[in-house]
């Protein structure tokens, strides 16, 4: 099945530096309609309004992390389907244990480049080249 | 009284022996004295207690110096002055990066923007460039985060420190604080950068040099 790029990507990181970088390389990739939540909260309350097709989301976030909101995607029966890929700079294996267990698609280690996003973001949304 | 009981019968027996022996005493007399006085002290102070009081006043000395050493460090000073002029710091390297940051990708989008208006093999080549743009500046995320850890073990010092000051009480603040020096050398001149609050602007500056004109 074809993936549409004109679904709604939702971006979540407290750093909006990083919220404009990640933005842009989807641009790049084709992706044009992203928002952007800062925290892991307000990306739960866009995510009950909105009809998402990706979820990109940094870890270390107040007052709500990006594994809590991992939990509560998985946790919602309308939201668990939504692939989530964490984008963080943690990177010791019990917090990729941790994030696969709370139901991770897949996960990305800051810093990281284009072809990683896209790489991972095939794996789980599918090729879209 | 232990002591005023044991000066007593030292006493009795120093008189029976001055009523048998006048002021004339034998030595072997004299040493079954001092055994007597000896053992009438078992039970009040032995070797070991002696040991122990000299331990205990050696440890007292020990915290007196130390206690004083602690306040010629000034934690007052160390907790309001330099962790706070550390945190300031790098507060202003994390705002000071955001901005380059964000000026860096302001650049790179607009470079973007301009790809229509070219042939596609040059159009595609810019978005390589402006996409390895993109990727060098997740720098600041990196480093914005570390900075973060730093300031938070700066607070978690600030914290201990400040657990010392209650623990010695004002004595710490007692020490004399560092005089100022008389004489400014070049090396008191090297403080820069200065944080955005307290920087002179471009403007300031040229005032100030044509105040000397």
């Amino acid at each position: 099945m074809a993936v549409d790029k004109n679904m709604n990507v939702l971006i979540v990181d407290d750093y909006k530096t990083m919220l404009r970088i990640i933005r842009n390389l989807l641009k790049q990739l084709g992706f044009n309609n992203v928002d952007e939540a800062t925290d892991g909260s307000m990306a739960l309350q866009m995510l009950r309004v909105g009809n998402y097709g990706l979820i990109i989301s940094d870890w270390n976030m107040e007052p709500m992390t990006g594994l809590q909101l991992l939990r509560e995607v998985r946790a919602d029966a309308k939201l668990k389907p939504i692939p989530f890929i964490m984008v963080t700079a943690e990177s010791k294996s019990e917090n990729v244990i941790a994030a696969k267990e709370a139901g991770v698609s897949n996960y990305i280690v800051k810093p990281f480049n284009a072809e990683t996003l896209k790489t991972k973001m095939v794996s789980v949304i599918g090729d879209f080249s | 009284m232990a002591a005023k009981g044991v000066d007593r019968d030292l006493g009795l027996r120093l008189d029976a022996i001055r009523r048998d022996h006048g002021e004339t005493v034998r030595v072997d007399q004299i040493a079954e004295v001092v055994r007597a006085m000896l053992d009438s002290m078992t039970g009040d102070i032995n070797a070991n207690d002696l040991k122990l009081y000299r331990e205990i006043e050696s440890l007292a000395d020990y915290i007196h110096a130390a206690k004083a050493e602690i306040a010629a460090l000034r934690p007052g000073e160390i907790k309001n002055e330099f962790i706070a002029s550390a945190t300031d710091e790098l507060d202003a390297i994390v705002g000071s990066t955001e901005a380059a940051t964000n000026e860096i990708m302001d650049s790179a989008e607009h470079l973007e923007s301009l790809t229509p208006l070219m042939d596609a093999e040059v159009a595609a080549r810019l978005t390589e460039i402006t996409t390895r743009i993109f990727e060098a500046c997740t720098f600041q995320d990196i480093t914005g985060q570390r900075i973060t850890k730093v300031v938070r073990m700066l607070k978690e010092i600030e914290g201990r420190v400040e657990s010392l000051i209650k623990a010695f009480g004002s004595d710490t603040d007692d020490a004399p604080a560092k005089a100022d020096k008389a004489v400014m050398t070049d090396a008191d001149l090297l403080n820069g950068p200065q944080l955005p609050s307290g920087a002179a602007d471009q403007a300031e500056i040229d005032r100030l040099l044509a105040s000397f004109d």
